[in-house]
């Protein structure tokens, strides 16, 4: 009876057909989109802290509102993926609390300070641009309704990347300061952004079975690859470069060769000791925690409300 | 320009800076939240209200750019909405003394939107009728905004005085931190006299409205007779300014010049 079942859930996925929430799935395809999801959904709402550092900064009232506007969209994206994360049988309550424990991983790209303005920018186009290449075939994944939240994500995402490139690009023409300031962002977010694409394949163990249910539909060497020849072209456009000196374009390829990445970087940020990991999560856990009470006021009057107004049946949810 | 009463530009002008930089402080404050907020789906609101707050100030430094280059003679005026957020210092800026207060805790926050989108509504109300058809724009396009800043914060007033013990403390307190900020709101400063808004009436409906939400909210408060202080909309800020500034100005002061 398993096989059979497992058997129509594999033709599905084979034939394209979306996997909503009620059908039958392998458990370890429940498991293992969780997992994913709600790493996703993670990385969006730490992800705001690192901008959200330069809002009350922000050089012009114009910038300071794209800058919000942006980081608001971030938490859009949160709730979205938490969402979608629910529908597999997991409570967002439940998925703060791995996250604060440790239990769950975000991306650890957030776990790089931003140091000047310029970092905007380079998130932007960098961080989101790389986010992007990793969403795009998500859009496609087997899973229904992860797959509708990415092509909402993915359309802003690449409106944030187009902002982050232009405020860039007005660091370029400006003032020698200013040059220095977006060079010096360039350099210290390009290696961090390549690791966004996860190890090399040979070291990634989940790929197989996640390309065969079509949760995968790239490699991380694929996209990682597709990011540089990407990148290495509009970094021209900007006059600035980036800090590789391996970076070449390889006609044989027909892509950009570039240099050794620090894996051991990449693991000891993965692993916790990364420049503002304890920063991040800390911030995280002060904002839940502080904010308990404002939860539970809400479910309480919530209740209060239900109870004298059943017809109406307020849940916290309302909020 | 079409004014009824002849108020002088120096007048307007100031009126203008008055009422840009109430939402600009009091926008900046809520972007102070973004990614700390108590729930996601309220950094998503109190953001927003940012957004909101910090467009009308843009709307109204922008409208001030106007008169302040007609009335300098120098041949290049360079002053902007930029200029005007971020090259003034405290004395010079003309906001209330409740929008520079800090956020503390979140029933602060609440408390403090409450009591100043409610004067907002009301301000904007009248001045939708304004005889300057530019503010009178502003103001209209504002009030939308501002009518949903009511809602969703007298609902949070409601929802933290009728909701726990802890809640109704915190919010009790707030009103001790906050209260003594609410008068300055309709004491005229002499930029705000003949711009056609009826300040008795302003105040009336006012506490009507805070009351009627406090009485939802089940607290009981002295809303009368009690000390306020004032100052902010000549110059005369509470410490709090100074830092708020520091650190919103900090790029144009460090890197002067600069196109952003
Ligand atoms: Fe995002
Ligand atoms: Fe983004």
């Amino acid at each position: 009876m398993e096989k059979n079942l497992e058997t129509v859930f594999q033709d599905k996925v084979d034939q394209e057909i979306k996997i909503e929430p009620k059908d039958w799935m392998p458990e370890k395809y429940r498991q293992t989109l969780i997992r994913q999801i709600s790493q996703h959904a993670h990385s969006e709402i730490v992800g705001m802290l690192p901008e959200g550092n330069w809002i009350t900064r922000a050089p012009s009232l114009r910038r300071k509102a794209i800058l919000i506007a942006k980081v608001q969209d971030e938490a859009g994206h949160g709730l979205y993926l938490y969402s979608a994360a629910e529908t597999l049988g997991i409570s967002r309550d439940e998925m703060y609390d791995q996250l604060h424990t440790g239990k769950a991983k975000y991306s650890s790209i957030f776990n790089y300070p931003t140091l000047t303005w310029a970092d905007i920018g380079a998130i932007g186009w960098l961080v989101d641009g790389a986010a992007i290449l990793n969403q795009i075939p998500l859009c496609r994944t087997s899973f229904g309704p992860y797959a509708r939240a990415m092509v909402r994500v993915c359309k802003e995402e690449s409106f944030h990347q187009r902002q982050g490139f232009e405020l860039l690009l007005t660091l370029s023409k400006g003032t020698e300061a200013q040059k220095q300031m977006c060079q010096d962002a360039i350099d210290r977010w390009w290696w961090p952004s390549l690791m966004m694409f996860g190890p090399n394949d040979d070291a990634s163990p989940h790929t197989a079975q996640s390309m065969k249910w079509k949760i995968k539909r790239f490699s991380n060497d694929e996209l990682r690859q597709k990011f540089i020849d990407m990148i290495a072209e509009q970094v021209k456009v900007l006059n600035m470069r980036l800090p590789d000196a391996n970076l070449k374009w390889n006609e044989e390829r027909k892509h950009y060769d570039f240099g050794k990445i620090n894996w051991e970087e990449f693991w000891q940020v993965v692993g916790g000791n990364g420049p503002c990991n304890k920063q991040r999560l800390d911030a995280r856990k002060k904002a839940w925690a502080d904010g308990a009470w404002v939860r539970e006021a809400a479910t309480a009057y919530a209740k209060k409300k239900a109870s004298l107004n059943p017809s109406k049946g307020g849940t916290s949810e309302t909020v | 320009m079409n004014k009824s009463i002849n108020i002088s530009t120096d007048q307007l002008i100031n009126y203008l800076l008055h009422l840009a930089d109430n939402s600009l402080i009091m926008g900046h404050r809520n972007s102070e939240w973004c990614g700390h907020g108590p729930i996601l789906e309220q950094d998503i609101a109190i953001s927003n209200i940012a957004l909101d707050l910090i467009g009308q100030a843009r709307n109204f430094y922008q409208y001030a750019a106007i008169p302040i280059k007609q009335s300098t003679n120098q041949p290049i005026n360079l002053t902007t909405e930029d200029s005007l957020a971020y090259l003034r210092d405290t004395r010079e800026y003309k906001n209330c003394l409740l929008v520079e207060q800090p956020n503390g805790d979140w029933a602060q926050t609440i408390l403090k939107q409450f009591f100043f989108s409610t004067y907002q509504y009301y301000l904007y109300q009248q001045l939708q009728n304004n005889a300057d058809d530019q503010l009178k724009a502003i103001a209209a396009k504002a009030l939308k905004e501002v009518t949903y800043h009511v809602r969703w914060s007298s609902e949070w007033v409601i929802r933290l005085g009728d909701g726990t013990d802890e809640s109704k403390k915190r919010l009790l307190r707030a009103f001790d931190e906050l209260w003594m900020f609410t008068g300055e709101l309709f004491e005229p400063a002499s930029y705000e006299l003949n711009m056609s808004t009826d300040f008795i009436l302003m105040k009336e409906e006012w506490n009507k409205k805070v009351c009627s939400v406090f009485e939802e909210a089940t607290i009981d408060v002295p809303v009368e007779k009690k000390w306020h202080q004032s100052g902010g909309k000549t110059g005369n800020h509470s410490e709090h300014l100074g830092l708020l500034l520091a650190e919103m100005q900090f790029m144009q002061r460090a890197y002067p010049n600069s196109e952003w």
